[in-house]
């Protein structure tokens, strides 16, 4: 009957563990899972959910797939999963399109610049920044040349660009010319004088008001009535002047967002200052409003990158296109889903981290605003 | 003589100089400017349009709208065969583009606004399914998704044949690589009533929200008005349908040789743009719904509940009504994007507008300038009348400051 006790001095007495529905795995299950009867129910249903959709992906993926095959017969043979050796043979082409086999080094090498050019755009704690962002501005001209080539290079017809390359060189060229361009309709708009800005305002309420696909077909069958007779040019250069024009407009109306944010006393400031216009605009206005608008744009570029498929509708071989023609291929025929989901894989790796940037940006600009 | 004339031309360059700082005459000299280059470029790209189509023999004319097509349709909602004109051809790709674009709007925005309200669910599984379905619908290109799930529904889904068998709902529905197979609706001769009774049912629920608002107003009363509202549009007509003896005979589709007669179908092409559209709009929508759901703050809610709301009536009258300010505009915007991208159904052959008049009208007839110049007229009215009744019912619903 002797009970054992143990007197503790006050306050010494250590900690006990939560009773055991209240700590750990459990206590994490019951929050966030089954919290109430109609949460129990949604969780059982998503587990369901992901039983029926997961397994059957999985194995189609990964265990019923082929690695190693020369054509669909042998695939089929093989498992009854996802023709993963199709992808193998096709990577190059889905890569580089039909640019010379010998010559791809420049596109690997434009491509390795284009990621220096970005780094002093995309982290301004990067150190050089002042001489780097030189580079950065050249890289569209030197990109050009070397996937161009000519001085010094053999020259390439833009008829051989193809593939993710072609995305690539699109999207980019896009974003680096349709920067300015937009700065300058976004200042059109905001503008005092009546008719600078209405004519900016018709452009980019035309523009954002059709699709990029018109303006492509545009591009295509109609720019040559409306040149000189007898110029002639090269539809990769139509196709990027409309994707300029196109995404201009979208830039402008990011850029008028944050020049709406600027509050007016920053304006009048710089007025005061006795500043003239570009003055005012070049050294107080646009440094502000350009930053607001970083994410904008990065979200913009993001749409123009996905937007670069659309080019395949005008018979333009990008990566989706050789997908596409690599189906009709007999040895291959039929093949879409492992097409379709690899380039879906390629695009989401493209976009997500570019998303990711763009919200780490955010949070990023939001701390300059916190006190 | 020499001094005069140095003195002329100094005098000439400061009253040059002074014009140009004068910022009302500078302001008029930029935009005469402007004026004359924009003058200028239509002048020239005019022109030159003129003389190149002089010099292929083209005219500029819609003489060929009253022409015959002579090409095939695969989906059309009014009456249309190869013998009918261009114009008609329009027309049909027109309503073909209006059916996807109302369909992928209706589904995007429920898809939508269900995605949005799951992310912000406490509930950890669903939470995260719903923000990797949203994260990987959007990150990958639209037309992509249109031409998977035009894959999918072409290469993966059985052959009619298999389908009468294993992908058949009730032998009423099959799924299969032709496409959606449905029984069609055929009204008989008294349908005519049950729709008096949803136009009796309509205007009785206007006049009865506007009465019981009144009785609320001045005596506090609240009728049951979402119940009553209900039980008048869809209970009413129901009940007269079915007291009218069912109106309705079904054309029930049915497995013959190759393929399924009878009944309705929603082809693979409709299908594929319907589904992607949807898909690809709600992943959008769902995060334009979080970020309105998450910019009503959280004293609205303690607010409401120290008034002794109730849950349901909080939500209604207090955090919807603050959220859908901040969810409006940008959702617009999502439905425009959605009405531009249904032209992408010319990369699986879906006849919309885009497909038919800008597509084959324009290869059959050599007449580019004029079919893009429709096509691009239309979309441009499109965006406009949407971002016009957007505006309105922005207005409507804006905050009235003092």
């Amino acid at each position: 009957m002797s009970e054992v006790t143990q007197s503790y001095v006050p306050g010494t007495h250590p900690d006990m563990a939560p009773p055991a529905g209240q700590r750990g795995i459990l206590l994490w299950l019951r929050k966030n899972l089954f919290s109430s009867w109609a949460n129990s129910i949604m969780t059982i249903v998503g587990i369901y959910l992901l039983y029926k959709i997961v397994p059957p992906m999985f194995n189609w993926a990964v265990v019923d797939a082929v690695m190693y095959a020369g054509n669909r017969e042998e695939c089929q043979a093989l498992g009854s999963g996802a023709c993963w050796a199709f992808i193998k043979d096709r990577y190059r082409i889905l890569i580089y399109g039909f640019y010379p086999e010998e010559l791809r080094w420049r596109v690997d090498v434009s491509f390795l610049l284009l990621c220096a050019a970005l780094v002093p755009i995309l982290f301004d704690n990067a150190p050089m920044r002042k001489p780097w962002m030189l580079f950065s501005v050249s890289y569209p001209f030197i990109a050009g040349w070397l996937l161009l080539g000519g001085a010094g290079l053999t020259p390439v017809g833009t008829d051989e660009f193809g593939g993710m390359m072609l995305n690539t060189v699109v999207g980019v060229t896009g974003i680096a010319f349709s920067l300015p361009l937009g700065i300058l309709l976004a200042l059109g708009r905001q503008s005092h004088l009546p008719i600078v800005k209405s004519v900016s305002m018709c452009f980019i309420e035309f523009i954002r008001g059709v699709p990029l696909i018109t303006l492509l077909f545009v591009a295509s069958t109609m720019l040559n009535y409306f040149l000189p007779p007898g110029t002639t040019f090269d539809l990769l250069l139509r196709v990027l002047i409309m994707v300029t024009l196109f995404s201009a407009a979208y830039i402008a109306e990011v850029v008028r967002g944050g020049l709406q944010a600027i509050p007016n006393g920053q304006y009048e400031a710089a007025n005061s200052m006795g500043l003239k216009y570009w003055q005012s605009m070049r050294l107080i206005v646009l440094p502000q409003a350009l930053k607001i608008s970083i994410p904008g744009i990065v979200n913009t570029f993001i749409g123009l990158f996905k937007d670069t498929t659309l080019v395949l509708i005008i018979g333009l071989l990008d990566i989706l296109g050789i997908g596409r023609s690599s189906m009709a291929d007999a040895k291959w025929n039929g093949l879409s889903n492992e097409v379709y989901i690899s380039i879906a894989i390629f695009f989401f790796i493209a976009c997500f981290g570019m998303s990711r940037y763009s919200i780490y940006l955010e949070g990023k600009l939001d701390k300059g605003y916190k006190r | 003589m020499n001094t005069t004339t140095a003195d002329s031309d100094v005098a000439k360059q400061l009253a040059l100089s002074k014009i140009w700082n004068n910022r009302e005459a500078r302001s008029v000299i930029l935009q005469i400017l402007t004026m004359a280059i924009l003058i200028g470029f239509f002048a020239f790209i005019i022109t030159n349009a003129i003389s190149n189509l002089a010099a292929v023999g083209k005219t500029f004319s819609y003489d060929f709208l009253s022409q015959p097509a002579s090409y095939d349709i695969n989906q059309s909602l009014i009456a249309y065969t190869s013998r009918d004109t261009h114009f008609k051809a329009g027309l049909v790709g027109l309503i073909n583009t209006g059916l996807v674009a109302i369909s992928g709007i209706v589904l995007a925005t429920i898809l939508g606004f269900l995605l949005g309200v799951l992310r912000l669910s406490p509930n950890y599984l669903l939470n995260r399914i719903s923000y990797c379905f949203i994260e990987f619908t959007r990150n990958v290109p639209i037309l992509l998704h249109i031409l998977l799930i035009h894959g999918i529904i072409v290469h993966s889904l059985p052959r009619p044949k298999l389908a009468s068998v294993e992908w058949n709902l009730a032998d009423l529905f099959y799924l299969s690589n032709r496409g959606v197979f449905t029984p069609r609706p055929i009204p008989d001769d008294l349908l005519w009533i049950s729709g008096v009774a949803l136009a009796l049912g309509i205007g009785f629920t206007i006049w009865f929200r506007k009465y019981a608002k009144r009785i609320q107003d001045s005596t506090g009363k609240i009728y049951p008005v979402f119940l009553i509202s209900i039980a008048a549009i869809i209970g009413l007509p129901v009940l007269v349908f079915f007291v009218t003896g069912s109106p309705v005979t079904w054309d029930i589709p049915e497995f013959k040789r190759f393929n399924f007669q009878g009944g309705m179908v929603l082809l693979p092409e409709f299908m594929a743009l319907w589904l992607a559209l949807s898909l690809y709009t709600a992943a959008f929508i769902a995060e334009i719904v979080r970020a309105g759901i998450l910019s009503v703050s959280h004293g609205q809610w303690e607010a409401a509940c120290a008034l002794g709301i109730r849950r349901a009536r909080i939500l209604n009258l207090v955090i919807i009504p603050q959220a859908l300010r901040v969810i409006i505009p940008p959702l617009t915007s999502q439905y425009l994007n959605l009405t531009k991208n249904s032209s992408l159904a010319i990369a699986i052959g879906y006849m919309d507008i885009v497909a038919t008049i800008g597509g084959i009208s324009l290869m059959q007839t050599g007449k580019e300038m004029e079919t893009m110049i429709i096509v691009i007229a239309i979309y441009l009215s499109i965006s406009l009348l949407i971002s016009m009744f957007m505006n309105w019912y922005n207005t409507r619903i804006k905050l009235v400051e003092r």
